[in-house]
């Protein structure tokens, strides 16, 4: 599968708000074609991270290279076509609110393509069954519920073949069933499109499952990586305690 | 002693540093606008709401200007004993100042304000970085539309502005106060220049740069949340009324 090659990779990257730094020297590498999941307690900056990933943040010092070219030095031009390769689920799943559920899947479609309308219509409702929604095309992102928004946000994410797919906690607000059933089709969509996905969630030891590999951020570095059969029996006091959902440790968050 | 010092450098650096953004954003507008224009269905669907939602607002202030301008006109003129003035005096006043910047000001409180909002919202829900993310140039969907509507608008508010005006100041001077109807109309021809009109339409021109300018870039910038939203709005109406009575008075004195 050639999972091998780094198609992102971080190197030294520093990056403060006023007197808060969030990202101390950090290094980092995600290997093409797997699922990368980074963790970490909450407010440790892992959406900065993300963000780094794609250019939506630029680091006060470092290198953030992707498939080989430094992305923190391009201008808007080179940046977009950068951002080609990337598809991207936010937070809240950032659907355009005064757009209906057609109309946000379509977006990408129509601006992006000379394909004609009926090719798109096509497309859209291949996409939205692929995330399990039928029948909602007239409806606008505030009638929906918070799963089926983040579905509605991962269809628009997969309809141009991204090559990457950043996840800005999928499944955090949702049921513990509904939260199964998206990293379910995380799984199933990246089985069937064989693209590098990086998850940042604090849903351990659940990711485990999904994922071929695991950072957990701490104190603005990356603690530790590598596999998840690795934070299983790890023994370091720190990860450990963070995968428990311990109170007592060397981990004080409150 | 020290920490006043330290506290003034700090804000003049934070004021050049707000300027020099406030610059780039123009400028990166300017150029999104020339390289890609964006849709002429979203350019019509601003300038529709710009424009032709505010002709109701534009009309009911443009027709009690002209007529108090025609009342207070008569009483001055009338001390004169030149009361045939009356024409000229309002379509110079309406054409030259008040058109222009009460338009701007009225299209600042009505859809500035709408503009703020709306892109402060976008930004606080992270749709303008999904837009990023989808390698789609926010500027060209979200800023330069507006841009070049309000452009393309206030010139034409202006106007309307001015001859509802003029008829309002007809409706007071003429039918209310007696008036000469010929004398009116009169005056006013001889009164009013090519200049005048001229200049009263680049000023509203430039208005409506300022205004949709301050509006997107605060919106653009909003802080965190509903509150950063709010913040925004206000200061995006008081900052564009402000510079363009500024704008105004150099540019008064320029066109002069």
């Amino acid at each position: 599968m050639g999972k091998g090659i780094n198609l992102i990779k971080l190197v030294d990257v520093s990056k403060a708000f006023g007197p808060q730094v969030v990202l101390d020297h950090l290094d980092m590498e995600v290997p093409e074609r797997a699922i990368t999941a980074i963790i970490g307690p909450s407010g440790e900056g892992k959406s900065v991270l993300l963000k780094h990933m794609i250019g939506l943040l630029t680091p006060d010092s470092g290198r953030v290279l992707v498939d080989g070219e430094n992305i923190t030095v391009m201008g808007r031009g080179e940046l977009n076509r950068v951002r080609e390769k990337f598809g991207m689920l936010f937070q809240n799943a950032a659907l355009f609110d005064s757009m209906t559920v057609f109309e946000n899947v379509a977006f990408p479609l129509q601006e992006k393509t000379n394909l004609s309308r009926g090719e798109i219509r096509d497309r859209v409702h291949d996409a939205l069954e692929n995330v399990g929604l039928r029948g909602i095309d007239e409806k606008y992102p505030d009638e929906l519920s918070g799963g089926m928004k983040k579905r509605v946000a991962l269809a628009r994410a997969l309809l141009l073949d991204p090559k990457i797919i950043l996840f800005d906690e999928p499944t955090t607000g949702l049921d513990p069933i509904i939260s199964r059933a998206i990293n379910r089709l995380i799984r199933d969509v990246h089985d069937r499109f064989d693209f590098t996905g990086v998850i940042v969630t604090h849903e351990v030891p659940e990711i485990f499952d999904l994922c071929d590999n695991v950072a957990m951020l701490y104190k603005g570095k990356i603690l530790m990586a590598g596999p998840p059969e690795d934070f299983r029996s790890t023994d370091d006091p720190l990860v450990k305690q963070f995968i428990l959902g311990e109170l007592e440790g060397p981990l004080r968050l409150i | 002693m020290f920490s006043l010092a330290e506290n003034i450098g700090k804000l003049t650096l934070s004021l050049l540093r707000e300027m020099g953004r406030m610059m780039t954003f123009l400028l990166y507008s300017i150029y999104v606008i020339f390289s890609s224009p964006g849709k002429l269905f979203a350019i019509f669907k601003q300038i529709h709401f710009i424009g032709a939602k505010s002709f109701f607002v534009i009309f009911l202030t443009a027709s009690f200007t002209g007529m108090v301008l025609g009342l207070q006109g008569y009483y001055t003129l009338r001390k004169f004993g030149s009361e045939g003035l009356l024409g000229s005096v309002v379509a110079l006043s309406l054409i030259r100042e008040l058109g222009p910047v009460l338009s701007a000001l009225m299209v600042t409180g009505r859809a500035g304000s709408a503009i703020t909002a709306e892109i402060g919202i976008m930004r606080i829900t992270e749709q303008i970085d999904a837009l990023e993310a989808m390698a789609l140039e926010p500027f060209k969907y979200l800023i330069s539309p507006k841009i070049l509507a309000a452009i393309i608008t206030l010139p034409l508010l202006c106007s309307i502005f001015d001859v509802v005006g003029i008829y309002g100041g007809y409706v007071v001077g003429v039918k209310l106060l007696g008036v000469n109807p010929g004398a009116y109309f009169n005056e006013m021809e001889k009164g009013v220049e090519w200049k005048d009109i001229y200049s009263g339409l680049v000023k509203s021109l430039s208005f409506g740069l300022i205004i949709s300018w301050i509006c997107c870039y605060k919106g653009f910038y909003a802080g965190h949340g509903a509150e950063g939203v709010s913040r925004a709005t206000t200061s995006a109406v008081v900052m564009s009324s402000v510079t363009v009575l500024v704008w105004d008075y150099f540019l008064t004195s320029v066109l002069m």
